[in-house]
């Protein structure tokens, strides 16, 4: 195995050797302490433009097989891991993480202490940093690091171009494409939902015209305040179907009704966040990824209730519009990789299209 | 929800006796429950009859009874503690069933008492087979096609109609006990037969075999608000087939996809939430490997052996918040104790690999059936954790104490490859051993794979492993090599071996270029948030999470897996040195790897490494923590044995000098000791050939005592009777060296006296002495003990003082010793002093009312005995009599002889205390399960030298309403002596269909068998059978007329007299 290197953008060096594709990247260097479903998170497109580092040791030994992509074409930049199989073994398995990525064109770096990694990130903050083979010095690459602007478009760059269907018999519903997960469109279409997936700058009007039941808006990469259109688009959207927002969904939709959302540290990145509902004290582990938050004291108390809470540190996890229709969580309830115990919130979805549907009709 | 304040007292039960499939786990368990109870203000009440516990320390709970585990004595507490509520669900198996049997004596009802933690009703769900498969049919989640059953033919027509093979489950038994897997009806017939009789409600579970499926383990807790959470999951190595607590487990989970882990732990959390589970909880599964498919095992709705290694695998202190939830308190609303910030619902995200592997008896039970079933034969287990599967397997088995620092057997060299395989596929304790073997032989890892039925993903470690060594040989002394070796877990001495160097010349070596491990943390949350938990590991990667602090420290220690002859009892000791040390100023630090014991439990150190006790590991931490000394006094023989070298590597030892430890251990400089201080011995000597060890036996005369130097728990152990068997011994029995030389005592019959003494080096405190009820023959930890003393004159006494002081002065002991000694013919010898804690501290430091470990403790550390407030000489008589029983785990163990001899056997014990010997006696009887009726039947069957004693027994028991029934030549000597005895035939040929003794045991008619060991081979083999027999059917055995006797007086002491004129 060839040795590359992880520079940060605060000097810390983190020498390993280079597995999966053969190039240089820089992007913003994060963790996941999930102990399974790195196929699922490697190929979930929130990570677009992210190093993603594994906090598990042993990364890759159940193999990647043909089921649990999140999405066709990953743009996760690189993955971090102490060790990956070399030998997989699951009876789904079809190739090892180390082809795998090559196939992707990923790059990875193995063999470093990715604890030290985390630790560093969980004091300093994600940031940027450079995997690269050892070529240059490591001060040229901090000032390379530097100077480097990270994208702002990745939403742009993971959601679809144009609109498709995935089929059912059921309720119609409009998915907009910030970055979605695969898994998304399986909770939908599991409850017998036609999903039409749309792109992420779709205009309302498109959107309308279409006559959905509700609307879906998906998780994906970045920052929200990047997608102003967005805001703009849900404003109007919200007055007249239900909305469900995941991840970034659920930030555009604070965002549109008046919130504000932050950067956190290092986000959140796992599945085991403890989840509150604040109505009833039940409590879900949830499947989270996210670099971004909503401000709770933000939160405008006459447009938006918030109604979930991450219990620990507080974190503002779902959304419900006081007048219309409209929830979102900051978690994923589509687990994919992560626990089940959310899953309801498709159920919940399908209740308010309904119910929102008998109002229509009585109106 | 808040705790309840409705409650004011709680009775918690612990789990009694140590045995096979029930031990240190449930101290862990139990210490940390009443403690945690204490915390929320509770006043609490402990039961248990097992004295070598932390959980039997007055400062555990408010009040602590030792006392029988039995309904009888409960009961009798109960009445007189009058609690509001009872916590079973911390005790074991042996906690469970007795808040069942309790319930249904109605005494919970009669005096209000609630049980706290999981509902009875719940319990019976989970624990009764019938119950338990209709609530899975309800919840639709899938168990195997089995059956219940209460008779043999039921078995078999149910094998019949599913098909070989089948494994057998008796229910509510512990460990497994009793079940196992049948290929065909003679197994099916030989295991539910003993199953059906095991389980008191005689009933199994017969089930279709699944065998090979993954076998994957979720540790789950549930609050009484419904919340519900996965603390840990585990994946055993060894696939469906063998018990969990027999197999090398790895957790979190390997060779899972996201979608097969979740499938398992929406199951889990489906069924405690279904059982109304309030508390923690082990939920066993089986997966195709090969499919979504799965099913569910097992559950246990309890804290377990699981939740303890769940709980050292994750830092997450399963038992503790089990108790608080059980008095109410919610998961969302405690704090994680080991981040201190985040809250206890959280399910754990571990950034490391734990291995755990099991400690077999089998180096002991030379003779015991290694095979691994669904029944578990492991007495303790070990636990490591690095940052792969092949750092973290070697680290644990460098941990088992096996004589080997390496995933290599060298006597495996010269087997066949035929022999090689078998060993693989019909797994027996040591597979791990003989599959690496396989591999470095050139299997292909795919062809082992589907013999075994291991999974891909764990063998292509085990050939990592081997291709590492490999290249090792080819690349001596490249650092690189060896900095990858070190990242997967290879010991220095295993390099050495390759290398040709020694393990000293590897560790300069490595020093040299600063190739050391640094220590991470176990925060629980793969450093997600800070954590200060004091809990770390080594492993060979760059950042170092240990930082040492200013204050001076002294390191412990502990005793590694739990093995016979080396039990719980030195964890007490090492907790309690830590205390000292504590209190003394000091900052104190846990090496240890057993992850049942409480000293591996976080809070009690300032710092816990959790890591092997060898020489390479122990010397990286003290390079790191370069602490004031090292104790080794408290971890038995493995602590002691690391003494020496440490000491040549530069390390203080704390206490007795390593050169006066070795005066002690070592024969020739030990008899030059005795002999300068007028102390007898038995005569003896030490040889290390065969001639030497027969002239030395002809000179002092038969029957002499024979064993290796070094030894624990007297393994290899013997009495020999002439030159023949004595020849045999030096050739077969042990490996002798010159290093390792063999002694040879004259064997005196007499009683035995034990002596625990602490010193200071200038005066001796003797808490207490010990007397034992079976002569000397006996090995002391298979032996009743007596305290204090009632048969023993005051010039024998005044002579074991004296000798007590002057051994402890003359081997310039600093800290604790113990002697042995014999008592033949009113003269004191001496037989054996070993310079460190022993198995009696526990019970004499409660008998005494003297922390003897941290009195010992403070000494070593330099305070004198009278400083610390102690007189010295012997302690003050206790006005109570206490007696210390040995449990046994036969019926865990095929093909082990129970009958008892200088070699030890015992797992655990129990203690009954009282005002009267008898009293204490019927206690301890009670505690350790040899129950005897008003009246009833005793078999004898004696070797010929002892038929005059049996016979006074024999009478005895008549006088008191008991029949007798004897072999021939023993019954004749009983009615020559007008014993009335009834006469059966010894056990006839196969094809004899005649009713001997054998059918007579397994009717079930007799209530107590005598059984002493005769000369001549057929003699022995009936005894064999019939020891096998009545350990099979339950039955008391009793090897030792000693213990005969001391049962009969407490029957006599409960009969009045009843004599004709």
């Amino acid at each position: 195995m060839k040795k590359r290197m992880l520079v940060l953008e605060d000097g810390n060096v983190f020498k390993g050797f280079g597995f999966g594709a053969e190039k240089e990247t820089i992007g913003e260097v994060v963790f996941n302490t999930g102990m399974t479903g790195y196929q699922e998170s490697i190929t979930d497109q929130s990570y677009n433009g992210q190093l993603l580092t594994f906090t598990y040791p042993l990364v890759g030994n159940a193999g990647i097989n043909r089921d649990d992509y999140e999405s066709i074409f990953p743009t996760t930049k690189a993955v971090i891991v102490k060790e990956f199989a070399r030998r997989p073994s699951n009876w789904r398995s079809r190739m090892n993480l180390d082809e795998f990525l090559t196939e992707k064109d990923i790059p990875g770096l193995t063999g470093v202490d990715t604890r030290r990694l985390t630790r560093v990130i969980r004091e300093h903050g994600a940031m940027k940093a450079i995997l690269t083979d050892f070529t240059e010095e490591t001060d040229a690459l901090i000032d390379r690091l530097k100077s480097v602007t990270l994208p702002t478009d990745q939403v742009a760059q993971v959601s679809t171009e144009r609109p498709y269907v995935s089929p059912q018999n059921g309720r119609r519903v409009i998915v907009i494409d910030f970055g979605l997960k695969h898994s998304i469109l399986h909770e939908l279409n599991k409850r017998g939902c036609h999903v039409t997936v749309l792109p992420h700058d779709t205009k309302v009007d498109t959107i309308l015209n279409l006559k959905p039941d509700g609307v879906m808006l998906t998780n994906g990469p970045g920052d929200p305040k990047d997608l102003p259109y967005a805001h703009d688009m849900i404003r109007e959207l919200q007055k007249h179907v239900p909305i469900f927002g995941i991840c970034l969904g659920h930030q555009l939709i604070a965002l549109a009704n008046g919130a504000d959302t932050f950067k956190m540290t290092f986000g959140h990145r796992g599945f085991n966040h403890p989840v509150r509902e604040i109505a009833t004290g039940r409590i879900d582990f949830t499947s989270q990824n996210h670099g971004y938050a909503v401000s709770e004291e933000s939160v405008d108390n006459n447009e938006l209730r918030i109604t979930h809470i991450e219990i620990n540190d507080g974190t503002v996890e779902g959304l419900r519009h006081r007048r219309y229709p409209v929830f979102s969580v900051q978690y994923h309830p589509d687990a994919a990789p992560g626990p089940h115990d959310a899953a309801d919130l498709f159920d919940q979805f399908i209740e308010e299209m309904d119910a929102w549907k008998v109002e229509e009709t009585n109106a | 929800m808040p705790k309840r304040t409705d409650i004011k007292t709680i009775v918690v039960i612990g789990s009694g006796p140590i045995i096979i499939g029930q031990a240190a786990e449930f101290d862990y368990a139990g210490t940390q429950a009443c403690l945690a109870l204490r915390e929320e203000g509770y006043e609490v009440v402990l039961i248990n009859s097992n004295p070598a516990t932390i959980m039997t320390d007055k400062e555990i709970a408010d009040r602590v009874y030792i006392e029988p585990l039995t309904v009888e004595f409960i009961s009798r507490i109960l009445r007189k503690e009058r609690p509001d509520a009872l916590l079973p669900t911390l005790g074991g198996q042996m906690g469970l069933n007795m808040a069942i049997a309790l319930n249904e004596t109605g005494i919970l009802d009669e005096l209000g008492i609630e049980l706290l933690g999981t509902r009875l009703s719940a319990i019976n769900k989970a624990e009764d087979r019938d119950q338990f498969r209709e609530l899975m049919r309800e919840l639709n989640e899938p168990v195997p096609d089995s059956d219940i059953v209460h008779t043999t033919q039921e078995a078999l027509d149910f094998a019949d109609s599913i098909g070989y093979p089948v494994i057998v489950r008796p229910a509510f038994t512990m460990g497994g006990t009793g079940g196992g897997l049948c290929d065909n009806e003679k197994e099916l017939r030989d295991i539910v037969g003993n199953g059906l009789k095991l389980s008191p409600v005689n009933q199994c579970l017969i089930e279709r075999s699944i065998a090979g499926y993954k076998e994957i383990e979720y540790e789950v807790m549930r609050d009484s608000d419904d919340n519900a959470m996965v603390v840990c999951n585990m994946e055993n190595i060894d696939p469906v087939g063998i018990h969990t607590g027999d197999s090398i487990v790895i957790a979190p989970s390997q060779t899972l996809t996201d979608k097969e882990y979740q499938l398992l732990r929406d199951a889990s959390l489906k069924i405690i939430r279904a059982l109304g589970i309030e508390g923690g909880c082990n939920v066993q599964l089986a997966l195709d490997p090969n499919s979504f498919d799965y099913f569910v095992i097992e559950v246990n709705p309890r804290v377990s052996r699981s939740s303890a290694l769940a709980s050292k695998a994750t830092g997450y202190p399963i038992a503790k918040l089990a108790a608080k939830i059980a008095v109410g308190l919610t998961l969302d609303e405690m704090k994680n104790p080991v981040t201190e910030t985040t809250y206890a619902q959280f399910e754990p995200a571990l950034d490391y690999v734990v291995a755990k592997i099991p400690r077999w008896p089998f180096d002991k039970f030379e003779t015991g059936d290694r095979t691994l079933t669904t029944q578990m034969k492991a007495t303790g287990e070990v636990m490591s954790i690095g940052r792969t599967i092949e750092e973290s397997l070697l680290k644990a088995v460098r941990s088992l104490e096996i004589g080997v620092s390496h995933v290599q057997l060298a006597e495996l060299d010269h087997l066949d490859d035929d022999q090689l395989i078998n060993k693989t596929v019909k797994a027996q304790d040591d597979r791990l051993f003989y599959l690496v073997e396989a591999i470095r032989r050139g299997y292909p890892v795919e062809e082992l794979a589907s013999l075994t039925k291991i999974d891909l993903f764990f063998l292509d470690k085990l050939l990592h492993i081997v291709e590492i060594e490999q290249r090792l040989t080819e690349g001596r002394w490249d650092l690189d090599l060896l900095a990858y070796a070190k990242s997967y877990g290879f010991s220095d001495w295993k390099i050495a071996e390759l290398w040709n160097a020694t393990e000293d010349e590897i560790s300069q070596f490595r020093v040299m270029h600063e190739l050391l491990p640094v220590y991470k943390t176990v925060d629980t949350c793969a450093a997600e948030f800070e954590s200060s938990t004091p809990y770390f590991y080594s492993t060979y990667e760059e950042e170092q999470e240990s930082l040492v602090t200013d204050k001076q420290s002294v390191l412990v220690l502990g005793s590694g897996p739990i093995r016979i002859g080396q039990g719980v009892e030195f964890d007490y000791a090492t907790v309690h040195s830590v205390k000292a040390i504590q209190e003394a100023g000091y900052e104190a630090i846990i090496m240890n790897n057993n992850p049942e014991t409480v000293s591996t439990d976080f809070s009690i150190s300032d710092k816990l490494y959790f890591e092997p006790l060898t020489v390479e590991d122990v010397m990286n931490v003290i390079q790191l923590e370069n602490p004031v000394g090292v104790i080794v006094q408290f971890g038995g023989q493995t602590a002691i044995n690391l003494a020496e070298p440490l000491q040549k590597r530069g390390v203080k030892i704390l206490g007795t000098t390593v050169e006066d430890l070795d005066r002690a251990e070592n024969r020739d400089e030990f008899e030059k000791a005795l002999k300068s201080l007028s102390i007898l011995q038995p005569e003896g000597g030490t040889a290390v050939t065969e001639e030497q060890a027969l002239t030395i036996a002809s000179s002092i005369g038969y029957p002499v005592l024979v064993r290796p130097s070094y030894v624990l728990g007297g393994r290899g152990m013997q009495i020999v009777d002439n030159a023949a068997d004595l020849s045999r011994y030096m050739n077969d029995a042990v490996r002798i060296s010159s290093e390792h030389p063999v002694l040879i005592d004259r064997y005196l019959i007499g009683e035995e006296v034990e002596v625990d003494a602490i010193c200071d080096g200038e005066q001796v405190l003797i808490p207490g002495i010990m007397e034992h009820v079976e002569r000397s023959g006996v090995h002391s930890g298979d032996s009743m003990a007596v305290y204090p003393p009632q048969r023993l004159s005051q010039n024998v006494i005044d002579t074991i003082i004296d000798y007590t002081e002057r051994l402890s002065l003359g081997l310039n002991c600093v800290g604790l010793m113990n002697i042995q000694f014999v008592i033949h013919e009113e003269t004191v010898y001496v037989i054996e002093v070993n310079p460190r804690a022993s198995r009696t501290l526990p019970f004499l430091s409660k008998v005494t009312g003297i922390a003897m470990a941290q009195v010992a403790t403070k000494a070593i550390l330099g305070q004198s005995i009278l400083d610390q407030g102690y007189t010295p000489g012997l302690h003050t008589l206790s006005s109570m009599v206490h007696v210390k029983a040995p449990v046994f785990s036969f019926s865990k163990l095929n093909k082990v002889d129970a009958t008892l001899g200088p070699e030890m056997k015992s797992t655990g014990e129990v203690m009954g205390s009282d005002s009267t010997l008898e009293k204490a006696l019927y206690k301890a009887f009670e505690a350790s399960d040899m129950r005897l009726p008003e009246h009833g039947t005793v078999l004898f069957t004696v070797a010929d030298e002892d038929k005059n004693e049996a016979a006074d027994l024999a009478a005895r028991l008549v006088n008191i309403g008991y029949s007798i029934t004897a072999t021939e030549g023993t019954a004749r000597n009983f009615k020559e002596r007008g014993i009335p005895a009834d006469q059966i035939e010894k056990t006839g040929n196969p094809e004899d269909q005649s009713y001997d003794i054998l059918d007579l045991i397994m009717s079930g008619q007799v209530n107590l068998v005598v059984n002493t060991m005769g000369k001549n081979i057929e003699a022995v083999q009936d005894g064999l059978s019939i020891r096998k027999s009545s350990i099979e059917k339950g039955i008391p055995l009793m090897t030792s007329l000693d213990t005969v006797s001391a049962i009969i007086s407490v029957l006599e002491s409960r009969t009045f007299t009843t004599s004709a004129l």
